[in-house]
């Protein structure tokens, strides 16, 4: 039985400005010992639908279920929570700065968060707070033990937070990019201090992560999210070499790396959605360049691809993998599947020349140059901001 | 740029010749930033200080982007903001397009600061959330009173556009733009002055992958549209590469290597650069997991107290005896062209392999984790 | 609820005049003849007096009108200055850097240590009872709450990236302070205002009920207490403890419900802001 099981997780916040549904059904499981890996676009629900399962999202509504060895997080108690909680479910929260408190040292806050769940002397907490920053490689940690946050850096702070999140020896770390503050060598260190860890204590592991070397490496299992759903999920090595959803395919190909240095990278054109006005049928049809007459109206289920793999778009499921050959396949599938001069014909072109032209324009040369700047006619738009954009903006 | 001060030290000479002088926008010479430590509760007694930069050489020149990476914690952000003299210096010296500013008061920086800009990492800290995002993008305008009313609201509006925001969002808050889109609010701060000198305080590492191609794309465009400089800090180190022309490492508070991009990245001649680079992580599983990864063992040692000589020596597979009482200056090694110059008594010849690490601290990170 | 009793407070204290008028006594007017009985003892609410008559025969009703005016008057002003000399404090000592803000620290210790009642009572003597002193003495305690609140913000404030920004602008300290720092307090020193009115206006009922406040006749709520409970007449005119009390208890109550529910009405929106 995993060790963590998620069903159809839904979470939306009632706003001002209307429903925010930042968690669209969501499922996944993790096994002890294993790491599941969550990627995707800022603001598709990643940190909503962890800090969920922890209880961290007051005033949403919530569905769904979370079995946590074999208990439903969601029905639980605000006192039962708090107990599995940092001690049984830690979690690494995204933000460094805004997590630890600015008034009151580190060393404090580690001790307090000690002994909020274990009774032990102060003292005591304090020789342990001093031993995780140790741990994970504060230097002076005896000393820099009473500092204030501001006078870490980024990465130590970052390093501060993964010290909090190990105190207690959790079943479940959840870390929220936990990694994007440090410098390489740092990272290599940390990826491995969680990975021993895992190994030693059987832990699992949640990351989710912009970086997808840190996928590479770390996860068994990669689910990517797009509006407040999982677009695919696959094993580590299906989804880096063969993906099957053109989200997946645009955001391995915006990394710097697989284009020559020096060249322009290959952004996914576009914005992310409102999750206020999240577009019909397929939340990325305004994006995709193989978007289909039935993207704009049918909303895709998951499709099982093969072992496990699973993709939400009606792009024949055997079409997998990247590069120009495939993406022809890819392209010609998606022709056959649109209407001459229809409004899929025409999202996918302006998708498709957006790539092109790598994602950027100027309005017009010399903008900003002295007299310029005021009497100028106004050039072509860049198109991720026109409020035509089917949906993007609210 | 005129002639060298008198008191420069030889490292800032090899650095200052290694750039064509005429072409130096920014130079640094030995500016070093130290933080003092302050305990005691009623009396604060100073018991020591974080030397954050600690003598740093470096030229930037104009129209190039400067790749500025290192350690967590090694005074990155630091410097950057004593190049745009946001700290005050310890000591030391910044030459900005030719006029000394490392002693200006904040009043007399004034008219530098419109020439000289930063963009934050974190694009929701950097934006104040009770402010509407046109008076955000106005405020360089108001605080050097450039332009005002209509005028100001117009040239917002332009600058929204140059960087891809949709002009009437003008009096929405940062909160309902997104990560990407408050990066480019942040951009559009940046350049409403039109600075010659931008400084990116990790201007991508907050946004998700694609979203960061396209910020790369805007400021890369903007770079060849508006003949910006950037100094570029980044921990991503294929970030780096894309699009810096030259990379400086810094180690502790010093820079230990500057070299063209092409030159750093194939041949890297200082360890803590070898060892740097192999750690950087590959989007890609299979070759993750053939590469071979040099860890670094060993305390990150602290900038309060930092080691002698060399300050990587106690983590550094080429230690000698040398290195841990002189301190190797800046220069060409090896037969390294003049722009290639490095700060190591035994630097990596090519093609080196760098073995592994000191064996004594296997332990340093040791497996008492357990508490239960 | 609690705003329409405000408001009606508000209106109430406005059309004191014309109020009394309609009820037919002014405040200070002395009913010999039929708000009180033979032996001298006030009558009790009844037709002519709504809400009863104090041991001078003045209507208690109209009394309690009069005494909202300055209670609100009082209150609302002593609160206004307390949180402008507390935000401007508090802002300086925040974020004019260690030196200013170990003189300006001290000094609100200095303040909130200092015996209110003590103070008051040893400066009305001196100086005599006003209106204005009243409202001065109140401001003067009160401020230094708000400028430890004001100043904690500052200090968290003045780490944030956006400040560094501004810096880097070009922008020198009272630009910052108020283009910048400034909208962020807003919520809580709005919170902290309607927190402080009904403060005060205990203070000045304290004041008064200790007879170093708003001079007799004019009534305030606190010297209508201190006429109540003068030679133990409460204990056979219950009316005329009972109303400025329940006046006094109720805007209190009314205010600290208001406070509430502008931190509700404003935090979930600050959180959210402050937690991206
Ligand atoms: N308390 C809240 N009230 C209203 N909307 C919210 C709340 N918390 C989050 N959201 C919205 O939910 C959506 C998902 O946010 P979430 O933080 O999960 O994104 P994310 O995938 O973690 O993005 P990032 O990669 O930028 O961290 C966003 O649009 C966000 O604005
Ligand atoms: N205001 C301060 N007071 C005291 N020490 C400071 C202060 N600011 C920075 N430091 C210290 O100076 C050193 C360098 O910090 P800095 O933020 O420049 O590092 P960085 O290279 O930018 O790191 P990162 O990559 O994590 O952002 C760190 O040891 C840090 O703790
Ligand atoms: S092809 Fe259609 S279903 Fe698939 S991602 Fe594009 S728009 Fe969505
Ligand atoms: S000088 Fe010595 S210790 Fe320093 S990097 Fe070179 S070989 Fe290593
Ligand atoms: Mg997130
Ligand atoms: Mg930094």
């Amino acid at each position: 039985m995993p060790l963590l099981e998620v069903r159809d997780l839904t979470v939306s916040f009632h706003t001002s400005d209307g429903l925010v549904q930042a968690v669209r059904g969501v499922s996944f499981d993790v096994e002890k010992g294993h790491t599941l890996g969550v990627v995707g676009e800022s603001g598709s629900g990643k940190t909503v639908c962890t800090q969920t399962l922890l209880g961290l999202t007051p005033g949403a509504d919530v569905s769904g279920q979370a079995l946590f060895d074999g208990r439903d997080l969601l029905r639980m108690s605000p006192a039962e929570l708090q107990r599995v909680r940092g001690a049984r479910i830690a979690a690494i929260f995204q933000d460094p700065l805004s997590s630890l408190h600015p008034l009151y040292t580190v060393g404090w806050q580690i001790v307090e968060m000690i002994r909020a769940h274990r009774h032990i002397a102060r003292s005591a907490a304090r020789a342990r707070a001093i031993e995780l920053l140790d741990m994970v490689g504060i230097p002076q940690a005896a000393s820099r033990v009473d500092d204030y946050p501001h006078q870490f850096s980024g990465g130590m702070r970052q390093r501060a937070m993964i010290a909090m999140a190990l105190a207690l020896d959790p079943d479940l770390i959840i870390a929220d990019e936990p990694t994007t503050a440090l410098d390489a060598t740092v990272q290599a260190q940390v990826i491995e201090l969680m990975t021993k860890l895992q190994t030693e204590f059987d832990t699992a592991l949640i990351i989710i992560t912009h970086d997808m070397g840190v996928i590479a490496e770390t996860a068994d299992e990669v689910m990517v999210m797009y509006a407040g759903k999982a677009v695919e999920k696959a094993d580590r090595r299906t989804l880096f070499y063969f993906p099957h959803h053109p989200y997946t395919k645009g955001l391995l190909e915006s990394i710097p790396g697989s284009t020559a240095a020096g060249e322009r990278l290959r952004p996914i054109p576009g914005q992310p959605p409102s999750l206020i006005s999240i577009p019909t049928g397929c939340a990325f049809h305004p994006r995709c360049q193989y978007v289909m007459d039935r993207c704009i109206s049918e909303v895709p289920p998951l499709f099982d691809i093969a072992g496990g793999h699973t993709s939400a778009c009606f792009l024949p499921t055997q079409i997998l993998g990247l590069g120009e050959d495939v993406d022809r396949e890819r392209a010609s599938a998606a022709a056959a599947g649109r209407a001459e001069n229809g409004a899929a014909a025409r999202l996918a072109a302006r998708a498709t020349e957006e790539i092109e032209t790598a994602g950027v324009h100027l309005p017009d040369a010399g903008v900003l140059a002295g007299a310029g700047m005021s009497d100028r006619s106004r050039g072509p738009r860049t198109s991720q901001n026109s409020p035509d954009d089917a949906g993007t903006q609210p | 740029m005129t002639a060298l001060p008198h008191g420069t030290s030889p490292a800032a000479a090899a650095a200052a010749a290694a750039a064509d002088e005429d072409d130096a926008l920014l130079t640094l010479d030995d500016v070093v930033k130290h933080f003092p430590i302050r305990r005691g509760i009623v009396i604060k007694s100073e018991v020591g200080q974080v030397r954050a930069v600690d003598g740093v050489s470096l030229t930037v020149r104009r129209g190039e982007t400067l790749g500025l990476v290192g350690e967590t914690g090694c005074g990155k952000s630091t410097l950057a903001r004593c190049m745009t003299r946001l700290y005050p210096l310890t000591s030391g010296r910044i030459t900005f397009d030719g006029h000394d500013i490392s002693r200006l008061s904040p009043r007399a920086m004034r008219p530098y600061r419109r020439q000289m800009q930063m963009i934050f990492q974190d694009p929701y800290g950097s934006l104040n959330p009770h402010r509407r995002i046109g008076s955000i993008i106005g405020d360089p305008f108001a605080i050097h009173g450039v332009a005002d009313g209509p005028e100001r609201k117009r040239k917002v509006q332009e600058l929204m556009e140059l960087v891809g925001l949709n002009p009437e969002h003008f009096n929405r808050f940062p909160s309902d733009f997104s990560g990407g889109q408050r990066q480019r609010i942040g951009v559009a701060r940046a350049l409403a002055l039109r600075p010659k000198l931008i400084v990116c305080d990790e201007p991508v590492s907050a946004l998700d992958v694609s979203i960061q191609a396209q910020i790369i794309n805007l400021l890369q465009t903007l770079q060849s549209e508006l003949g910006l400089t950037y100094v570029f800090i980044a921990h991503d180190l294929s970030v780096v590469e894309h699009v810096s022309d030259r990379v400086a490492v810094m180690y502790l508070g010093k820079v230990v290597e500057i070299a063209e991009r092409a030159a750093l990245y194939s041949t890297p001649r200082h360890p803590y650069t070898a060892a740097l680079l192999s750690a950087a992580s590959v989007a890609d599983p299979d070759r993750a997991a053939v590469r071979q990864r040099i860890v670094l063992h060993g305390d990150v040692p602290s900038p309060i107290d930092p080691p002698s000589g060399c300050r990587f020596h106690p983590r550094c597979p080429k230690a000698q005896e040398i290195c841990g009482r002189v301190q190797p200056d800046l220069v060409p090694v090896l037969a390294d062209p003049p722009k290639h110059v490095t700060a190591c008594h035994f630097p990596m010849a090519d093609g080196e392999k760098l073995g592994p690490a000191p064996a004594e601290p296997a332990d340093a990170h040791p497996p008492g984790i357990g508490m239960r | 609820m609690c705003g329409a009793f405000i408001l009606f407070l508000v209106l109430v204290a406005v059309f004191a005049d014309p109020l009394s008028h309609l009820i037919g006594w002014g405040p200070t007017q002395q009913d010999r003849a039929t708000g009180t009985t033979a032996d001298g003892l006030p009558v009790g609410p009844g037709r002519i007096h709504l809400l009863g008559a104090d041991q001078l025969g003045r209507d208690v009703l109209v009394r309690l009108i009069y005494g909202a005016r300055v209670s609100l008057v009082v209150g609302v002003s002593a609160a206004i200055a307390a949180v402008l000399i507390g935000v401007i404090i508090g802002l300086c000592a925040g974020f004019l850097g260690p030196a200013v803000d170990s003189v300006l620290a001290r000094l609100m210790d200095v303040v909130l240590a200092f015996p209110f009642l003590l103070f008051a009572i040893a400066l009305v003597t001196v100086v005599g009872p006003s209106e204005l002193l009243e409202i001065a003495v109140i401001a003067f305690f009160s401020w230094a709450a708000v400028g430890r609140i004001v100043r904690g913000q500052t200090l968290a404030i003045r780490e944030r990236e956006y400040v560094e920004a501004a810096r880097s602008l070009g922008a020198g300290n009272l630009r910052i302070m108020v283009v910048d720092v400034l909208p962020n307090l807003i919520a809580p020193v709005l919170v902290y205002v309607t927190l402080l009115i009904p403060i005060s206006i205990v203070f000045e009922a304290t004041l008064s009920f200790l007879g170093v406040g708003i001079i007799p006749p004019t009534p305030s709520w606190g010297n209508m207490l201190d006429d109540a409970q003068q030679g133990g007449l409460y204990q056979v005119a219950w009316w005329f403890l009972t109303f400025p009390a329940a006046a006094l208890v109720l805007t209190t109550l009314a205010f600290n419900l208001l406070g509430d529910s502008v931190r509700d009405a404003l935090d979930p929106r600050t959180e959210r802001l402050f937690a991206k």
